[in-house]
């Protein structure tokens, strides 16, 4: 077996930082352009990170799929930033914002990780607002704040309902100044589809370019992924369309330990699915839950028009079932919650769907209030379903939306494979079994702006990677699997398609490896899975050729890898005798019908090795807590 | 379910790469009323898939109106005809059964055609390589409440900074000028302290870059804001021109000064 050593430096909790930024090894800045560091991702995580290395003197080349790093899927983050800046006065510290994302994370976290976390989210907010990131004020002209599921203290940042989009376009404002510079060589539409690891490190990647369907090659001395999160496994999720697992899939096909794959979050508000030919699914920004109020009928079947259900007929069952934190419970509580309600037929009118009702607030506060709050969240939804929120209650049901799991990596941010370095979503490290809203965002940042420029000089100080050509045999090796298995898709010549094969494989993951498993389900879904994955390699329809634009075959590969992780992720689901966080296991749970953890045999990452198609070797991380006592979690 | 469902006949158009010659091909589809526009195409291209034949190359990530990926002139309109929306956000219930949809790419000479509707708007990013963002390093920069700013000029630069990148004020210019993207952002470092000691180098290299890269001059149609899916107001144009002017001012000065 493996031991997995995180890294984590001695000391006090508080000090731990501090104390390791002081130990590790400094690459003198004359020396910093003598490194290549190669970037895969320009969302938060990666576009921080490549801005910052580049300041620093590095000679980074990013890469996206997208056509410009303004489009990662980082933009579409609604509700807001957390920080521990304690502006408002209301008790907030570093400290609290460290035991809520632990709480909030069932005990299944790093300690001294998560407590980096919450040290330097300060930094991030000063950092922004220097950018000119536009977040929200109040009259006097400072910071406003709101507050966001599994919190007591209003600690969050936003910029309206856009505040993804504001701290991206500040990082890509940073990473523009860098490549104006020619400090960071930035190369668009081209897709890493493949890792070359040479004498055990990571040493380039292979990229297909996506205009002219060439493959390519790029070595550097290290190599970072912040490739976002695999949500779309379930075809169906809120997640941009073309998010998807290749990068770190492949990644891990190479080497990587994938952690904790099952921990997927199921997000509470988002819009109902309204039919067959549906592509994603939209959220509406958890911060509606300051003030509307979730409810469905207190009867079965009750298919009446919500302003004819009476007030003493109504459920506000978060309320009910939760009286302090309420309409602000954590998301796996909520969406947990709904689905119960579905369940027991007492959805909207029989349907998938609940009512978030802002009309109390309303009253409360007046139309003109809430309209500035949250103008542009009712306006989509009018939008998307033609219904008037201000008038009607809104419908929202829970969908798939963020993925704590990810490729393994140390308390440095480097995987198991020496020179892979993995940030954001993309990695599994902070968040535990389940994310506080508004806590993605500041992981993104803090592991790109304030994390990795420190720990990546100590491994190239430390270890010395010497860089390979990126024409030397290993390579060109790589790069000719990669062209081999296209070939392979395009010659297959079936009678499905991707897209077809793809949401079978959501409803597969979303009925058995969703919101609520059981051990029996997750044994039918491998099995599922495996035979879906039959299908494709025998029976898929992918048109065109290698050697062009081609949507068809770009969404194949990702596909490909999405069926050997949909596996791993009901394996791991399977594996892990507990429920916590957004696992829930129907065979563990209390009386009441929470989630059951089993701290005696599971307080412990799941860091999965893949031997070979479809056989994997479970480690185990276990983790320590020092600082907190492992606690039931309790929103009551 | 019950869907409603519509009929429609789809002129889209078609082109194999940025120098091959397009046309329009016919196709005809059933879709829900409830369906979004990218998903009619999604079902379209599945159908074309599934016959062997090559999907409309067509982009789009968000489907939320906000990474700026898709656009499309819906019967000669960027983004479609209903106001203030990205393409990925209009659906299929304000369309009429039987009506003829005419499906194009943003057309301008700085966005060439990639593959039918893929257009290649690098030109955007190349922009803002010049000066769109204010020259801080990572760290060493003071608290965040250091500097009030009034909650009108953070709307303010706000408004301005929510431009998502798409180009349809550029495929709406009849000049296919990139006015209104450039002034936006031009705009919202100049109602920000933060944005003030780089103002007038900032706003002149700018728009040094979007000439060079053939972009259109403005004749003030304001057809760009007409399209804009957020909204941004030519209001922030006349802000850009005052600070160009201002800017050229002062660089002579002090070319003179020395
Ligand atoms: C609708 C929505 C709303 C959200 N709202 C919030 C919120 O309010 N607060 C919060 O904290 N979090 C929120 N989140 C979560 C948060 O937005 C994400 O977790 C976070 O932005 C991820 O950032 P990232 O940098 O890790 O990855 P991403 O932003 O996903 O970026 C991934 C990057 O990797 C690139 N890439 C991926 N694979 C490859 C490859 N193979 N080759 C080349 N490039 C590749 C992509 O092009 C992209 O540039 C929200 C998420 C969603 C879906
Ligand atoms: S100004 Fe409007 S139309 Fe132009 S790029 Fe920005 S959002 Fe799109
Ligand atoms: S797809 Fe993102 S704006 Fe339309």
């Amino acid at each position: 077996m493996v031991k997995l050593d995180s890294k984590i430096p001695s000391g006090p909790l508080a000090e731990k930082w501090t104390n390791h930024k002081f130990n590790i090894k400094l690459v003198n800045p004359a020396n910093k352009r003598k490194y290549d560091i190669i970037v895969v991702g320009t969302g938060l995580a990666g576009a921080s990170a490549a801005a910052t290395l580049g300041e620093l003197g590095y000679n980074v080349s990013a890469f996206t799929f997208h056509d410009s790093p303004r489009r990662a899927h980082s933009i579409a983050a609604q509700g807001g930033i957390n920080a521990a800046k304690n502006y408002q006065n209301d008790g907030d510290s570093v400290y609290r914002l460290f035991y809520d994302t632990i709480k909030g994370g069932d005990f299944r976290a790093r300690e001294a990780n998560v407590y980096r976390l919450a040290e330097v989210s300060n930094n991030i907010i000063d950092q922004c607002v220097a950018q000119g990131v536009p977040f929200a004020r109040e009259y006097g002209g400072l910071l406003d704040n709101r507050s966001f599921g599994g919190a007591q203290v209003s600690r969050t940042f936003y910029a309206r309902g856009q505040t993804g989009q504001q701290l991206l376009l500040g990082a890509y404002s940073a990473l523009n100044r860098q490549i104006a510079k020619g400090k960071v060589k930035m190369y668009n539409r081209k897709e890493m589809v493949d890792l070359v690891v040479v004498d055990g490190k990571a040493a380039g990647i292979v990229t297909r370019d996506l205009v002219s369907g060439e493959i390519e090659t790029y070595s550097a001395h290290a190599v970072i992924l912040a490739t976002g999160g695999y949500a779309n496994v379930f075809f169906l999720s809120t997640n941009a369309m073309n998010c998807n697992v290749t990068a770190g899939w492949r990644a891990h096909k190479k080497g990587a330990f994938f952690a904790n794959p099952c921990y997927t979050q199921i997000h509470p508000t988002c819009l109902p699915v309204h039919g067959e030919h549906q592509s994603k699914l939209t959220l509406m920004s958890e911060s509606l839950r300051n003030d509307g109020r979730v409810w469905v009928s207190k009867l079965k079947g009750d298919m009446r028009n919500p302003g004819d259900i009476p007030e003493n007929e109504r459920d506000y069952y978060l309320e009910r079932k939760y009286p302090s934190f309420g309409n602000l419970s954590p998301r796996d509580i909520s969406s947990r919650s709904a689905k119960e309600a579905v369940d027991d037929e007492r959805g909207v009118k029989g349907q998938e769907a609940v009512y978030l009702d802002f009309e109390d607030a309303i009253n409360r506060l007046g139309k003109k209030a809430i309209e500035e709050k949250y103008g542009n969240l009712f306006e989509m939804y009018e939008t998307i379903t033609g219904e008037n929120p201000y008038q009607v209650p809104m419908k929202i049901y829970p969908a798939p939306h963020y993925t704590m799991g990810g490729l393994w990596v140390d308390y440095n941010l480097m995987s198991n494979l020496p020179g892979l370095f993995v940030l954001g979503e993309a990695n599994f490290s902070d968040h535990g079994a389940n994310r506080l809203g508004a806590s993605a965002l500041m992981q993104g940042l803090a592991d790109g702006y304030f994390v990795i420029p420190y720990t990546i000089g100590n491994y190239l100080a430390s270890d010395k990677p010497e860089k390979h050509a990126a024409n030397s045999a290993p390579f060109k090796e790589a790069a000719n699997q990669i062209k081999d298995f296209t070939a392979n898709l395009l010659s297959i010549q079936g009678k499905h398609t991707v897209d077809e094969i793809h949401k079978k494989l959501g409803r597969v993951m979303w009925n058995q490896v969703g919101m609520a498993r059981n051990a029996e389900g997750l044994k039918a879904a491998i099995k599922e899975i495996k035979e879906l994955k039959e299908l494709f390699w025998n029976d898929v329809k992918v048109v065109g050729k290698a050697e062009e634009l081609n949507q068809n075959l770009e969404r194949a590969g990702r596909v490909a890898d999405y069926l050997e992780l949909g596996e791993l992720m009901a394996l791991d689901a399977l594996e892990r005798n507990e429920s916590c966080g957004g696992h829930f296991r129907e065979e563990y749970q209390t009386p009441e019908g929470e989630a059951l953890r089993d701290d005696e045999n599971y307080t412990h990452v799941a860091a999965w090795q893949f031997d070979k198609a479809g056989a994997w070797t479970r480690h185990k991380e276990e983790l320590t807590f020092e600082n907190v006592e492992l606690s039931t979690r309790s929103y009551k | 379910m019950a869907e409603k469902m519509i009929n429609l006949k789809l002129k889209v158009w078609r082109q194999n790469g940025p120098k091959a010659v397009g046309a329009f091909e016919d196709h005809d589809v059933s879709v829900s009323a409830d369906s979004s526009f990218l998903e009619m195409l999604d079902e379209l291209n599945d159908s074309l898939e599934r016959n062997g034949k090559d999907p409309v190359v067509f982009e789009s990530d968000c489907r939320e109106g906000i990474c700026g990926t898709c656009g499309l002139v819906i019967n000669g309109q960027p983004h479609g005809p209903i106001p203030k929306i990205a393409t990925c956000q209009l659906h299929m219930r304000h369309f009429t059964e039987g009506q003829t949809i005419w499906i194009e790419p943003f057309r301008a000479k700085a966005f060439p055609v990639l593959k039918d509707l893929a257009v290649d708007r690098s030109a955007f990013d190349t922009i803002m390589h010049a000066g769109g963002y204010v020259s801080v390093n990572t760290g060493g920069v003071p608290d965040a409440n250091a500097i009030a700013i009034p909650k009108d000029v953070a709307a303010e630069a706000f408004d301005a900074a929510a431009c998502i990148g798409c180009g349809a004020c550029v495929a709406a210019c009849k000049n296919a000028s990139a006015m209104l993207f450039v002034s936006a952002k031009v705009s919202q470092f100049a109602v920000l302290p933060q944005g003030q000691p780089e103002r007038y180098t900032r706003v002149q290299k700018m728009v040094k870059v979007m000439d060079e890269l053939g972009f259109g001059s403005c004749t003030n149609t304001y057809a760009c804001e007409a399209e804009c899916p957020k909204g941004i107001s030519v209001k922030n144009i006349a802000r850009m021109n005052k600070d160009y002017i201002k800017a050229k001012v002062k660089t002579e000065k002090i070319e003179l000064e020395a």
